[in-house]
């Protein structure tokens, strides 16, 4: 990577938000790199949205320093501060037309009409809607409304962009489609990207790295790579992907472990019962007997749920292809995987 | 049991097959709901103000007191004879004014209620608002006279403050002209601002709380300080809920004749001009014409306010 991401563009120090007896946020800490694409990941009442409000100055920490590019944030209001937020329902100006919302902000620091203008027209035109600046916020769709805040914020050329769940409200499609455009236009104009979501997929495809937020805490801050492949909790492991959590009795049973592991469906084999492991794997590899419960044809592959011999259930992943070994439910089935895939996870 | 006996639905009753019947047919029901109100809007309502429009364009036989029902402009021509001018231009002033007073004192209270006040205060803010309106108009307008009079409390206070001079000052002024606030227009005026304020703080206090609040959160992010969002978002979105409220105190000045006739200087305000001229003289046509003007003028205002783009964030 570049040198520009050692600097640091923004820093939790022990930051903590309190509503009454709630913890929104309880004692974080962490850096966000300059020029990356962050994702807070997390379900709702996590806190990662009250961290992106901290950034934008819209709350201030009960306890703890925001810093942003190395300056604390502490009294600073949000117009004082060089970062700017896609809302989640947007909060385009309704009595504005496309043109003079994304140039409000331009307007705002008097930056004289005619280049303010020619700059909120340009945005427009990155976000491909270059056609719709007479536009009131009213005669677009979700997609389109969706990119005038993209625009909006970015015209000011903030050194942080936060994103507080943009694409929340499209339907699949459009979402996979905003996907790929935001991540080209955060590589575009190079700044750093402040994502929250609750889409795990989202936050895997987009980000350089994922916050994992539970309880208003981070679980696990890491790559999207090795967030799924060494999921340190049990909540990482089941929020980030799908999860075969081993209870440790049942992690002792089955490979001798005592303590909680997590093992992805899809890192399982399956083949015909009492047949050998490949000699390949054979030395590395841990098996159990087991039966198949019930199959479900998801297209690409098959999900298996799996009943082991002498208790406990695994669910198994397997591509549908031609050849392969498919068992139907009630089958006898032999269960390996490598040992490396099985994960000890912190309590 | 047979299968055709247990295939045999069970009867089915007057009221349910009713219900059925309105279900696969939703146009019937939307028909059968809106022709009642559709009748009343359009004969009652619609139909009486036709007439009246009518009425207006007959004219009365001074002899015989009877109405001719011959067409003639007569009515609007002795409209604006410089009496009846003077009436409808007084009217108006005095609406206007009320107007841009109640909204000056019910926009801070409606903004406070919308953006701050939360839960009891909110409630109490509400009932503080409509606790006026649980009393009788009459009574209220009849306290105002006792406050507003010579002897009354607000005279008494100011000289009291040692500024009675001032008060009599402003009193001779021009226009106001008033031996006392119970017999000037400042006392009209207070006391038609008090009448209407309600019903210009609740639209303006709805329409402040559809603001939503990330509105106000994206101003400020883009750099916009507390009186530029305030100037640049939340005024504009606010408008449709003044315009309302003007709406409401502008017309209901327009045609109010009782506080004009109880409080405030003897010259007749339209409502009162319509009053005598239906009552006293029986001239019915003439009144009916005199009761076109606050609706000519309401209209007038509506198209103005429309081209300042009042209801465009509606």
């Amino acid at each position: 990577m570049t040198d520009h991401k050692t600097s640091i563009a923004v820093s939790f120090q022990s930051v903590s938000r309190h509503y009454g007896a709630v913890k929104a946020v309880d004692n974080v800490s962490f850096d966000i790199l300059d020029g990356e694409f962050f994702a807070m990941l997390g379900p709702s009442g996590s806190g990662k949205t009250t961290c992106l409000r901290l950034i934008a100055g819209f709350e201030q920490p009960t306890e703890g320093t925001v810093a942003i590019h190395g300056k604390p944030m502490m009294g600073v209001p949000p117009y004082d501060r060089d970062v700017n937020t896609v809302f989640q329902d947007y909060a385009l100006f309704p009595h504005m037309t496309v043109l003079e919302n994304v140039g409000y902000g331009l307007m705002i620091k008097k930056v004289p009409s005619a280049e303010r203008n020619k700059r909120a027209q340009e945005m427009l035109d990155m976000v491909a809607l270059g056609s719709f600046g007479a536009r009131k916020p009213s005669q677009l769709s979700g997609g389109q409304r969706q990119r005038v805040a993209l625009a909006r914020a970015l015209v000011n050329r903030p050194s942080v962009l936060l994103l507080d769940e943009p694409l929340g409200a499209l339907d699949l499609k459009l979402r996979e489609q905003m996907q790929v455009e935001l991540k080209a236009i955060q590589r575009q104009v190079g700044i750093t990207f402040i994502y929250v979501t609750h889409d795990q997929g989202e936050a895997l495809s987009m980000s350089d790295r994922i916050a994992v937020f539970n309880h208003g805490k981070i679980e696990q801050l890491a790559a999207p790579q090795e967030l799924y492949e060494r999921p340190r909790t049990a909540f990482v492991a089941g929020f980030v992907g799908v999860s075969n959590l081993l209870t440790p009795e049942v992690a002792q049973r089955l490979t001798g472990i005592n303590a909680s592991c997590s093992i992805r469906p899809e890192k399982i084999q399956l083949q015909p019962a009492n047949s050998a492991i490949p000699a390949a794997n054979a030395g590395r590899a841990m098996s159990v007997q087991g039966t198949v419960e019930s199959v479900l044809y998801l297209g690409a592959g098959s999900r298996y749920e799996v009943a082991l011999q002498g208790g406990g259930e695994l669910t198994v992943m397997q591509q549908n292809s031609e050849s392969g070994f498919r068992p139907a439910q009630g089958e006898p089935v032999l269960l390996w995987w490598n040992g490396s895939d099985l994960l000890r996870l912190q309590d | 049991m047979t299968v055709s006996a247990s295939l045999k639905q069970p009867a089915a009753g007057l009221t349910s097959r009713f219900s059925t019947y309105l279900y696969s047919r939703p146009r019937m029901l939307l028909l059968l709901l809106l022709v009642p109100p559709l009748l009343w809007l359009g004969i009652i309502y619609l139909g009486s103000l036709f007439s009246l429009l009518l009425q207006s364009f007959f004219q009365l036989d001074d002899f015989t007191g009877h109405v001719v029902m011959q067409p003639t402009v007569g009515n609007y021509l002795r409209l604006v004879t410089s009496t009846n001018v003077a009436i409808i231009t007084r009217t108006a002033g005095m609406a206007a004014i009320v107007t841009l007073i109640a909204a000056a004192i019910a926009f801070p209270l409606a903004y406070y209620m919308a953006r701050y006040a939360g839960g009891r205060m909110k409630a109490l803010f509400y009932v503080a608002v409509m606790l006026p309106l649980w009393s009788n108009y009459l009574v209220r307008v009849y306290a105002w006279k006792l406050i507003l009079a010579k002897e009354g409390a607000i005279h008494w206070v100011v000289n009291h403050l040692g500024l009675g001079d001032v008060l009599d000052w402003i009193l001779s002024l021009p226009v106001v002209e008033g031996s006392s606030l119970s017999t000037s227009y400042i006392g009209t005026t207070i006391t038609f601002v008090y009448i209407w304020l309600p019903y210009m703080i609740l639209p303006i206090q709805a329409a402040l709380e559809r603001v939503p609040r990330s509105l106000i959160e994206a101003s400020s992010d883009l750099g916009a300080k507390p009186g530029e969002t305030f100037r640049k978002v939340i005024l504009p979105l606010s408008i449709p809920g003044v315009a309302a409220g003007s709406i409401f105190t502008f017309s209901l000045t327009l045609g109010d004749y009782i506080i004009p006739q109880m409080i405030g200087s003897s010259r007749p305000f339209i409502g009162q001009a319509v009053y005598q001229f239906q009552g006293t003289s029986g001239d019915i046509p003439m009144a009916a014409a005199f009761a076109m003007v606050p609706i000519a003028i309401m209209a007038v205002y509506l198209a103005i306010a429309k081209r300042f783009g009042a209801f465009d964030a509606l």
